[in-house]
């Protein structure tokens, strides 16, 4: 079984040839193979519709954080406001967990959105009429739990996201960071499967949003939750997610790990995307590694193909020799020299030129 | 007054639709500048040959009506009026519709008279004396808004019952409830739907703009005719009227909740229900409470017009002296129309102010005001038990049922206050003859009269083609269809001559509320200090029923004509100078300094930048001000304002005039289409570069 049809069987989110298209006439627009074509400008100057998400297929796995990345504009909130069916696709199919859930009705939507899924917004929308508190128990209570049950559970997660001592304050006394500390509760309060964030930490400043995305990796950690995770920051992607996924003008461009994006970005768009990253943090050695050549030394240090850049590059320096990387089995598949680490830490090009290369040396 | 919020409104609409490219700022200036020229003077072109064209053919083809002449259609109208009087207690749609639905407002208006004002039968007083009124409405304040008002309730009723007008203001207060009560039953819901659909609100937005800009005059007669002379009629008018600020509040309200908090709420599973209930309500709370405020100021205001119709209240005591010129006992009953109007909007602001919700109202006080808040549910306690004794007491004592009034004696604060109104009048008039003959007879010789001669003797046709000459250089088609179809109906209605006496009193008002306008708009627009000061009045003098304009104005100017014209110009220039000061606001801060940094004088800059891009705001306050001027000046009718006006009053005190009445209702209905249209038409044109 490949990998990809192992993804498809377990997803917990399953979509497929998802289309969102503003304007009058929309439901034409994915069924005709010339509109379909058009690029977003061409599509506006020919019908006047925007193609907010065009065409996008993509599997969540249980236990994953899935990013969806992409400049302004690029269709990130629309794809996931598809997703929760707070807008209807124009077209396509999502499974949740094996169900359709295009297929629902009202009634069974809320259902699922009271038990399964839960989001958390950018601008929290929180409810400024309303204690912390009451905004977190708020989705319990519309479900219909007792008021004891829904404020035992609310000050559980408010502990959980560290709001302890700050239940009975309102909204707007609390800074922007422990507001979205009361989205992320409000979210977790109905204890839901997936998570779904959209640009969550992106109206914080940059101390705060790094304490939050922490706090966001400790809570999976914890409570293993499947998120969907929207972002326009990379290295914020980078840092959360298992795979992340590209977006340009409502088209998926690449979806991968960050090693892959970075390693081998699918377009000139991707890569300028990923340029400003410190590759040694993201990239493994399988990237840069050479095939072995006759005359290497065959007593430098041996290394895993998963280990990052910046973690060998203390070893292979001080070795002042190669390191030979081995796969599981023991068997030498490449390696690793000053050239190649400088490569990395100092140029750019190098690994933009090398790029290619994993999918030799792994034939 | 409530029309403040129809502006914006009215300017959404689809400016981006029109033609013409989008130039960039400074070349549209250029571009604009010129095209303006010509416009002026194809406009001049056009006023230069129908003076000519006048001054050769005055007098003739002017359709001229007596006051007792009728023509046919007003004549069928009274036919009409017979055939309903006849079939009114037999005929379906009456039986079943219009009877209903009066005999439930009839009902429940008289439930609230019975409660503070008329005994019910077989009584000697209402179910609450005054002290209980008093109290009763002294708590509710203090409960719903906060101490300071619950005073200011206090002080103001004793003050209305020792003008010795007790009974009057509690029935313009019992209809006022009455018709709120059915306005905010209806609007809310409606603002609701309008809120959440689009379809709906795009329905309902030029219904609302018409009940707004319909000069109220108008559809008294109607409404009498169906609803018949009294309460349910008053009730009706009332809620023509005051429902649309409460509709389109709501529906704002609504509109305008954090989109984000809405879709969270969704995002967790909650039925509309369970959103507009635990969201959108709480969370416009304050919007529909400001709507309900305006709501309550609107009907006030159309409680006391409703006295026409025989509405019961203090508009009665009103009219009868302005009928009179009886300057003194107008202003007293006006004063208190004043005070209920203060308390009033006191109280309801104060409401606005406490639904704003528990964090905002605690945090940002007084260590003070803090301690009061403290206090506020023990005073409520005790207030609310004084109450229960103070309503028992008035049930029980008739000392403490009927307002221990004594005409005459020390404490009749009404004979001081007539007298004063009197006294000032006198001395007005004795030491600033300038002031009243003067500006009197300057503006009447000067503008009033030339233009009116202009209008009154042109033959019918000569002003039709050089209005729609006008139109059509003001407007294209979109102003000179509309045009066409006024002015055909309006030589229909037989009142053409009086039609074109009222519009050169409208024209000569907008004139003078335009130069206020952009003059004070401008200050305001430019300095904070002068919009600090000014704002508030402005915001007073809106909350007014206009009727109250009348007394002091015919008391200066004597009734007449010229009254009518100044009591418009008060009435309407407060909306105008608010548009005129936001628009020159709005004006980019950027660009101001950029002018000022290329070494602009300060009127450099008023001329060249501030008013040419507020030009989309002054063309609004001149269609604001024109609809605005129109009501009053037809009211005028009431201090002897001539014309349309003039036609209307007597449609409802002469029954043979009846018919008549009712067309010069349609004719002012046409006159405001024409000149809404036309201005419409023209800021969209002339004010698009600046959008
Ligand atoms: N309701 C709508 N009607 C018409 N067009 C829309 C609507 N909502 C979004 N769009 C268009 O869809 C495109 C994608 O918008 P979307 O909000 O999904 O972008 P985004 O990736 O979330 O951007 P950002 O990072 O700024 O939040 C944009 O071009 C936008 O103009
Ligand atoms: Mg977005």
């Amino acid at each position: 079984m490949t990998d990809q049809q192992q993804r498809e069987t377990e997803s917990v989110i399953s979509v497929r040839d998802l289309w969102k298209v503003f304007g009058p006439g929309a439901d034409k627009v994915p069924r005709s193979p010339e509109l379909a074509a058009l690029s977003r400008r061409e599509l506006i100057d020919a019908t006047g519709c925007t193609a907010a998400v065009r065409d996008v297929t993509f599997d969540v796995a249980p236990g994953e954080v899935f990013v969806v990345m992409g400049l302004s504009g690029s269709g990130k909130s629309t794809l996931l406001r598809c997703l929760t069916r707070l807008i209807e696709p124009t077209s396509g199919t999502m499974m949740f967990g094996g169900q359709d859930i295009l297929a629902v009705d009202a009634r069974r939507l809320r259902e699922l959105r009271r038990t399964k899924f839960s989001m958390v917004f950018q601008h929290f929308g929180l409810l400024p009429h309303r204690k912390v508190v009451e905004n977190v128990a708020y989705g319990l209570e519309i479900r219909g739990a007792s008021k004891a049950e829904r404020t035992r559970r609310a000050m559980e997660v408010i502990e959980l996201v560290g709001l302890s001592g700050y239940e009975s304050s309102y909204p707007d006394q609390l800074s922007g960071g422990m507001q979205q500390r009361v989205g992320l509760a409000r979210a977790l309060a109905v204890d839901p499967e997936v998570l779904f964030f959209d640009e969550p930490f992106s109206a914080l400043d940059p101390l705060i949003r790094r304490d939050m995305q922490n706090e966001v990796i400790r809570l999976h950690k914890e409570v293993g939750k499947t998120m969907v995770f929207i972002t326009h920051d990379l290295s914020e992607a980078l840092k959360l997610g298992d795979r992340i996924m590209i977006m340009r003008d409502g088209a998926q461009i690449q979806v991968g790990t960050g090693d892959e994006l970075v390693g081998a970005p699918a377009d000139d768009y991707v890569r300028d995307f990923v340029q400003d990253v410190n590759r040694s943090h993201v990239l493994t050695l399988r990237w840069i590694m050479r095939p072995p050549r006759p005359g290497d030394p065959m007593d430098g240090p041996v290394l895993g193909q998963d280990v990052l850049v910046h973690e060998a590059v203390r070893a292979v320096l001080a070795a002042r020799k190669p390191a030979r990387i081995m796969d599981s089995a023991d068997n030498l598949i490449g390696m690793v020299g000053d050239e190649e680490i400088f490569g990395v830490i100092t140029s750019t090009e190098t690994v933009a030129a090398a790029s290619s290369r994993p999918v030799t040396v792994a034939r | 007054m409530s029309t403040a919020t129809t502006p914006t409104a009215r300017d959404g609409g689809d400016g981006a639709a029109g033609s013409g490219t989008p130039e960039p700022v400074e070349v549209g200036v250029v571009v604009r500048g010129r095209r303006r020229l010509t416009t002026a003077a194809q406009v001049a072109v056009v006023l230069v040959v129908w003076i000519v064209a006048w001054a050769a053919l005055r007098g003739t083809h002017t359709l001229p009506l007596a006051p007792s002449d009728l023509t046919s259609l007003h004549h069928s109208l009274n036919d009409a009026r017979d055939w309903v009087d006849d079939n009114r207690n037999s005929s379906p749609i009456f039986l079943y519709v219009f009877n209903e639905i009066r005999v439930v407002l009839n009902a429940l208006s008289q439930m609230f008279m019975n409660l503070v004002a008329v005994p019910p039968e077989g009584a000697q007083f209402p179910r609450l004396g005054w002290l209980g009124v008093v109290a009763l409405f002294t708590f509710v304040a203090t409960w719903l808004g906060n101490l300071r008002v619950g005073l200011l309730t206090l002080v103001g009723l004793v003050f209305l019952g020792l003008q010795g007008l007790w009974v009057p203001s509690m029935e313009t207060l019992a209809v006022t409830a009455a018709a709120v009560l059915v306005a905010l039953a209806i609007g809310i819901p409606l603002g609701v739907l309008a809120g959440f659909n689009n379809r709906f609100d795009r329905l309902i937005t030029p219904l609302l703009d018409f009940m707004q800009t319909m000069p109220p005059f108008v559809y008294l007669a109607p409404l009498a005719l169906f609803f018949g002379i009294g309460l349910a009629s008053a009730v009706i008018t009332t809620l023509v009227f005051a429902a649309p600020p409460v509709i389109r509040l709501t529906a704002h309200g609504i509109r305008s909740v954090n989109k984000a908090t809405v879709e969270a709420s969704q995002s967790l599973g909650a039925t509309p229900g369970q959103t507009l209930r635990g969201v959108l309500l709480p969370m416009s709370r304050r919007t529909i409470v400001l709507g309900i405020n305006q709501t309550i100021m609107a009907a006030l205001a159309m409680v006391t017009i409703a006295a026409l119709i025989d509405g019961p209240g203090l508009g009665k005591n009103v009219i009868k002296a302005l009928s009179t010129v009886d300057v003194g006992t107008a202003f007293n009953a006006g004063l208190a129309l004043v005070v209920l109007a203060i308390v009033l909007d006191r109280t309801t602001t104060a409401m606005a102010l406490r639904s704003e919700g528990g964090s905002h109202t605690q945090r940002h006080r007084s260590p003070l005001a803090r301690r009061v808040e403290q206090w506020r549910r023990p005073l409520l306690g005790v207030g609310a038990a004084i109450t229960l004794v103070a309503v028992w007491l008035s049930r029980t004592y008739v000392a403490y049922a009927e307002f221990p009034f004594t005409a005459g004696g020390t404490w009749d604060l009404g004979r001081h206050v007539r007298r004063g109104a009197d006294s000032v009048t006198t001395w007005v008039q004795d030491t600033f003859p300038v002031l009243s003959e003067g500006l009197m007879t300057w503006v009447t010789r000067g503008i009033i009269d030339p233009l009116q001669a202009l209008l009154e003797t042109s033959p019918w046709w000569l002003t039709s083609i050089a209005i729609l000459a006008l139109a059509w250089i003001l407007g294209r088609w979109r102003a000179t269809v509309p045009a066409v179809i006024c002015l055909g109906l309006m030589v229909w209605t037989g009142l053409w001559q009086d039609s074109m006496i009222t519009l050169a009193s409208t024209l000569v008002a907008t004139l003078l509320v335009m130069l206020l306008g952009v003059g004070v708009g401008v200050w305001m627009g430019r300095s904070d200090r002068a919009d600090a000061v000014i704002r508030p009045v402005l915001d007073a003098a809106q909350v007014l029923p206009p009727f109250v304009y009348m007394v002091p104005v015919v008391a200066l100017f004597a009734p007449g004509r010229f009254s009518a014209i100044v009591a418009a110009v008060v009435y309407a220039a407060p909306v105008a100078i608010k548009i005129c000061a936001d628009g020159i606001r709005t004006v980019s801060a950027t660009t101001v300094e950029a002018a000022v940094a290329a070494g602009s004088t300060t009127s450099q800059v008023v001329r060249k930048v501030q008013l040419p891009m507020a030009t989309p705001a002054v063309t609004l306050a001149t269609n604001q001000g024109l609809i605005f001027v129109l009501s009053m000046v037809v009211m005028g009718g009431l201090v002897g304002g001539g014309a349309l006006g003039n036609d209307v009053v007597g449609g409802f005190t002469q029954r043979e005039l009846f018919g008549k009445g009712l067309a010069a209702g349609l004719a002012i209905v046409l006159l405001g289409i024409m000149l809404d249209r036309v201005t419409q038409a023209a800021s969209r044109r002339v004010g698009r570069p600046g959008r």
